[in-house]
């Protein structure tokens, strides 16, 4: 390969995978950020705003994505892969940062919470068309024996995303006073508000870097030849032939991918704070921590699939994920685990209700254990001055590990992002591959988004369910990615080929 | 490695509406002990995703047992080929 080619490929790289990075990390600091939104938006006092907050949630997650994914693939396919994810980039940054400029639900009512659920369903559609856009635009610039590792750069960029989101947002939170207590309140009063403002200079540079790109040469060359299709959607999903590779990929390799994306990233950090009980700071420094290890694999097994093949590669991942979740999550939990609790301060506040002659008292133990975990209780009690009766309230536990535990929970975390990078880093060549030319951006983005939006998207709710369910076993959650990795990897391991096809020109 | 393409495609044709029938089963079962709006649009959520997913199972089994998976595709052209012979 010329050094100028290489320069070109590498220009080709650095435009696509800046511009996916920020559209995940706008739809990520939504997420991180659902209950400081939910106080300025969607107060629960207000039924009809709780009810707008239920359809962010979920509408945006589950039906905009693939639906985003449907309408930009489209576009794409008749178009040019260029204008296609440009268009969605603007998309994304426009709404992340209008959501940062949207009065709160005290000062415009009603209008706040339609106004960030309508922006919240546009993040959904941009996130579903720019995927399978810059993974394609990659793909048909890059040189064939390359193409696994040229197209790994783009899967860092959700694990990316995820890490420069969970940064801004302690940085933000740390950094607005000099006192943290204060600086976080105010963090939660206006300071979210920057991480979403932030975003409009990212996209800016983003977009004037891929401006400046051309159209994808595979793409440029079919239209030349007046060989593009004008009914993408008929092409991929009324045509039995490619109908059947569509399903083939969503049930072999991507539900399985999204489930093991979401359990190591998501389910981990939900899993650290709500069952081990590790305090907010730790549990997402683990996370970065963790990220920051394993990121570099995504490379190595993109490169390493255009030796060996993708699918052995994706579904070894799958199969160490399946078998080894529920040790792994055991080992988390025995790690944060507390013994012989001593009190080593006690601190007891008591202020009157408004309302009535009783009083709110709150009580604040700080533990420690014989391995040196620190625990902070929180305990609220209604002191009931008629009957002088204490009604106990909610306790809430956090623990703060030792930097020995701290650390083997972080390789842990790591292992489970090292599960990911098998299974992702390769992903996008093989779906690339997988389809021709003329359909590749609708046939491989839908797939995609179903398994990792929907498959993977619902692994915190339905864990939750089955740990609320079979409350005897803190690891029951971990069931619905056991059990939708296992499948995937059956039908993956019968159905699905080793094959590198090595002509995507067609 | 064809015969057990084959027989695995029943396994995925049954697994399709039992999935739908069971996420039904749970949702009637919890819209019913916490009727809720959070619970109701959640549960309609995840039972108008599933309904498309159990469809394609039972597509992605028929193709199975019809023996569509022995031989994939390698080119665009293998694609129109068999698209040209379906319409025989």
């Amino acid at each position: 390969m010329k050094s100028t080619e290489k320069n070109q490929i590498w220009k080709v790289i650095g435009a696509s995978s800046v511009g996916t990075l920020i559209e995940w990390y706008d739809f990520y600091i939504f997420g991180s950020l659902a209950p400081v939104i939910a106080s300025h938006f969607f107060p629960k006092t207000d039924p009809t705003a709780a009810l707008l907050s239920t359809l962010a949630t979920f509408a945006a997650g589950f039906i905009v994505r693939p639906f985003g994914a449907l309408v930009f693939g489209r576009l794409g396919d008749i178009v040019g892969r260029k204008y296609t994810f440009l268009l969605t980039l603007v998309l994304m940054g426009g709404s992340t940062f209008a959501i940062g400029l949207i009065p709160g639900y005290d000062t415009i009512g009603f209008f706040a919470p339609v106004l960030v659920l309508l922006l919240r369903l546009l993040q959904g559609l941009a996130l579903g068309g720019e995927y399978g856009g810059a993974a394609t635009y990659v793909a048909e610039h890059a040189p064939i024996e390359k193409r696994g590792y040229y197209t790994s750069w783009i899967q860092t960029t959700a694990t990316l995303g995820l890490l420069f989101s969970l940064g801004i947002i302690l940085l933000t939170r740390y950094s607005l006073d000099t006192d943290a207590t204060r600086s976080v309140a105010l963090f939660n009063d206006w300071g979210w508000r920057i991480p979403f403002l932030v975003s409009i200079l990212l996209v800016g540079v983003s977009v004037y870097i891929r401006l400046r790109m051309n159209e994808s040469p595979l793409f440029t060359k079919l239209k030349e030849e007046g060989a593009t299709t004008s009914n993408p959607l008929k092409e991929s999903f009324a045509r039995k032939a490619n109908l059947k590779m569509v399903l083939l990929a969503l049930f072999g390799v991507a539900m399985g991918q999204g489930v093991v994306w979401y359990t190591g990233q998501f389910y981990a950090q939900s899993f650290l704070e709500n069952v081990c009980k590790v305090n907010f700071d730790q549990s997402r420094t683990i996370l970065i921590w963790a990220i920051v290890f394993a990121t570099p694999f995504f490379v190595l097994f993109g490169r390493w699939s255009d030796r060996v093949g993708r699918k052995w590669i994706m579904m070894a991942g799958i199969a160490m994920a399946v078998f080894t979740y529920r040790p792994l999550f055991s080992k988390m939990e025995n790690i944060s685990h507390t013994e012989n609790l001593n009190i080593v301060k006690e601190d007891v506040k008591t202020i009157a209700l408004e309302n009535n002659k009783d009083s709110l008292q709150t009580t604040i133990q700080l533990l420690n254990d014989d391995a040196g975990i620190i625990v902070t209780k929180t305990l609220k009690d209604t002191i009931k001055v008629s009957t002088q009766t204490i009604i106990k309230g909610p306790t809430s536990t956090s623990k703060e590990l030792p930097t020995e535990k701290y650390w083997q929970i972080v390789l842990i975390v790591a292992l489970l992002i090292f599960y990911v990078t098998m299974v992702y880093g390769p992903i996008a060549a093989f779906l690339v591959e997988l389809f021709p030319t003329k359909i590749r951006y609708t046939s491989m983005s839908l797939p995609y988004h179903i398994g990792n939006g929907i498959f993977g998207g619902l692994t915190p709710f339905i864990a939750t369910l089955l740990t609320t369910t079979y409350q005897n076993d803190v690891l029951s959650g971990l069931w619905y990615p056991i059990l939708i990795g296992g499948i995937c990897l059956l039908i993956g391991t019968v159905y699905v080929n080793n094959k590198i096809d090595r002509d995507i020109q067609d | 490695m064809n015969k057990i393409k084959r027989l695995l495609g029943l396994v995925w044709v049954l697994l399709g509406p039992a999935i739908i029938i069971y996420l039904s089963l749970i949702a009637f079962r919890e819209i019913g002990s916490k009727p809720t709006t959070d619970t109701i649009i959640q549960w309609s959520v995840f039972l108008l995703i599933s309904l498309p997913i159990g469809v394609g199972l039972v597509l992605f089994g028929w193709f199975a047992m019809a023996g569509e998976y022995n031989h994939l595709p390698q080119k665009s052209s293998e694609l129109d080929l068999d698209e040209t012979k379906d319409n025989r």
